[in-house]
């Protein structure tokens, strides 16, 4: 089973989506931004990363490199395809998925652990979860801000196309139990999600489910000792399912 | 060699964290009547030559594929500079229309 990880000038999380790929059981397959084949592969991944610095609107430039005329019609046909943090950026900027991203509406670069709550787990990157199940991965970025009017919006939630949401944790959530002293740890985004995303979107899929994005990142929570959690290498092994029942 | 403006500003729904920054650092320095910034972009793209019709419409094809985002931004304008003889024909330096 082959799963096509494409490289861009400036993308980072490449050679960790090799590796995720590799531990879930399939073939990494290096695709180079340059080229205007996808070698065959049975589904792709767009890494994290700073595309081109992000110049111009991040993923606007990427999106218009040679790869990108062979993958989005392949994605328009079915092929899986899973953009992440600056993968999904580029996703919305090729109109493969809805809405945009924007800076995050503090203004500040994140890196945190993350926890999501799987809200469609019948696409081809999520069967491998349940509905509701709570992950914990890597969210780490500059423009994490998922935006989209207010129709858009209304649409991807009727039709169960928000993928993933961020869990807004309490103010209390941190709050040692009652017989303890309670010590209330400082953390800058209780009560909030952690980038203004509108209505906590972290990530969405296209109405057929073959392609999935969103900003946190699966490939740095798939080994033991590394990572919040294995919770990410889920999204791989269920890609490797979906490859083989299609 | 003419010149093609074009400037680019976020949708007015889009949250704008940059024009925000601004908007909060403008008190501090005496600048109190400014009640709200919103931060665009402005492109400038040379042509050898004349800006004709054509070299407007692919500018403003630009525009709408690549140098804007239809999702959250919107094109405010494109448009040739004139030098100081009104011809779009500029040979100017970068001054004079600054």
């Amino acid at each position: 089973m082959k799963i096509g990880v494409v490289t861009f000038p400036g993308s980072l999380d490449d050679h960790d989506a090799h590796r995720a790929v590799r531990v879930a059981g399939g073939e990494p397959v290096s695709l180079w931004h340059g080229d205007d084949s996808l070698r065959g592969v049975d589904a792709v991944v767009l890494p994290g990363g700073f595309s081109y610095g992000d110049y111009l609107r991040a993923g606007a430039i990427a999106r218009f490199a040679p790869v990108m005329s062979a993958l989005i019609p392949a994605a328009k046909g079915g092929l899986p395809v899973l953009g992440i943090c600056n993968g999904f950026q580029i996703l919305c900027e090729s109109h493969l998925l809805p809405g945009a991203m924007i800076q995050n509406d503090h203004r500040t670069f994140i890196c945190r652990d993350q926890r999501l709550r799987v809200e469609n787990a019948t696409t081809a990157w999520t069967s491998d979860f349940a509905a509701d199940d709570e992950i914990t991965i890597v969210l780490k970025n500059q423009d994490g801000q998922y935006v989209a009017d207010q129709h858009t919006l209304d649409e991807l939630e009727g039709e169960g196309r928000v993928a993933f949401r961020y869990v807004v944790q309490g103010p209390d959530w941190s709050m040692s139990s009652d017989d303890a002293p309670v010590v209330e740890q400082y953390d800058r985004f209780a009560g909030r999600n952690p980038n203004g995303s509108y209505r906590d979107i972290a990530g969405v899929t296209n109405e057929r489910g073959n392609v999935v994005g969103l900003m946190p990142h699966p490939e740095h929570a798939i080994e033991e000792g590394y990572g919040p959690s294995l919770d990410g290498l889920k999204f791989f092994t269920s890609v490797l399912k979906s490859v083989v029942n299609s | 060699m003419g010149i093609v403006v074009v400037d680019v500003m976020l949708k007015s729904e889009i949250l704008d964290p940059q024009g925000q920054a601004v908007a909060g650092a403008l008190p501090r320095l005496g600048f109190n009547q400014f009640t709200d910034v919103r931060q665009g972009k402005r492109f400038e793209l040379t042509v050898e030559g004349e800006v004709t019709d054509q070299v407007l419409a692919a500018a403003r094809e630009a525009a709408e594929t690549m140098l804007s985002n239809p999702v959250i931004e919107d094109v405010v304008s494109v448009r040739a500079v004139l030098d100081e003889m009104g011809s779009r024909t500029a040979g100017l330096n970068k001054t004079a229309h600054a």
